[in-house]
């Protein structure tokens, strides 16, 4: 067993498919019904329209939730043999460089940008970011995880 | 764009209260959310890991601080937004979302957000970059 558990250059290497998502709005009235979004434009696309919206707007963290649309989400980390009862959401920010909207397709594209180990090796972190882009190549919004691995060594538990 | 409020650094912004959690609130926010983690929604799972209950998802504590921000300024005008998960929120607890801009730059101001649970307990901390241009 290495001194640390997660391999760096692994982890950096592991390759993601761009992820293409199309935004429903029905599926943005539910997320804002289970937040207990009340303000209208994120429900109402008539009362988005007049706020001067093309239509529902993606609430600032739905992009994470688009990142979930994979049925293996978390498939990589199965490949950095993390045990994924240990895992801990760490951190999640959003960089936003243009709205987003129902009706649009976006394209994600996921990559492990830096992993590293912390307390002799019993707290191992990946840093996970996804640029969010139009078709186009427009960025949208970029968004970074970090995620915590408890006692992944096996000679540390 | 819609005019901003009064934005100075020590501004507070209006805090956002929330219900305590019901586990209804759990089973929608992981299907509206696309997280089906167990441990939010399967008391059954939660206690076979060695916890006494389910505890709610860290993003819908995010969610909520992106209300925060929302009701405050135009969701356009948020530039970042990021934060990091300190403890967990149990079912039945209290949110309380909390923010204050602490620093003015050109054409942007930063705000420190914060939630915090009715016993005091602090589940995240952060900050939002705000566009002022």
């Amino acid at each position: 067993m290495s001194a640390v558990a997660v391999d760096p250059a692994k982890a950096k290497d592991i390759h993601f498919d761009p992820r293409v998502v199309t935004i429903e709005r029905g599926r943005l009235r539910f997320f804002a019904q289970a937040i207990g979004e009340t303000d209208p434009i994120y429900s109402d696309v008539d009362v988005a329209k007049q706020a001067g919206h093309a239509d529902l707007p993606v609430p600032p963290t739905f992009f994470f939730s688009m990142e979930l649309e994979s049925p293996d989400a978390f498939g990589y980390l199965s490949e950095l043999d993390i045990d994924l009862r240990r895992v801990l959401h760490g951190e999640q920010s959003f960089t936003y460089h243009s709205m987003a909207y129902a009706g649009e397709t976006l394209t994600l594209r996921p990559r492990i940008v830096d992993a590293y180990s912390k307390k002799g090796g019993t707290l191992d972190f990946i840093v996970k970011r996804t640029n969010i882009e139009r078709a186009d190549g427009a960025p949208v919004a970029d968004a970074t995880s970090v995620i915590i691995a408890r006692g992944n060594r096996k000679d540390a538990r | 764009m819609m005019a901003l409020p009064t934005i100075e650094v020590g501004t507070e912004l209006p805090p956002l209260e929330i219900e305590p959690i019901t586990r209804t609130t759990l089973a929608l926010f992981a299907g509206a959310s696309g997280d089906h983690n167990p441990m939010h929604i399967d008391i059954d799972v939660a206690k076979s890991a060695g916890l006494d209950d389910v505890f709610a998802h860290g993003m819908l504590s995010m969610a909520y601080l992106g209300r925060l921000l929302t009701s405050w300024v135009p969701q356009e005008r948020i530039r970042s937004f990021g934060v990091r998960f300190a403890a967990v929120t149990p079912v039945h607890a209290q949110p309380t979302c909390t923010g204050r801009v602490v620093s003015i730059a050109e054409d942007s101001a930063t705000v420190d957000i914060a939630v915090r649970l009715a016993d005091g307990t602090v589940t995240l901390t952060g900050d939002a970059v705000i566009a002022l241009d």
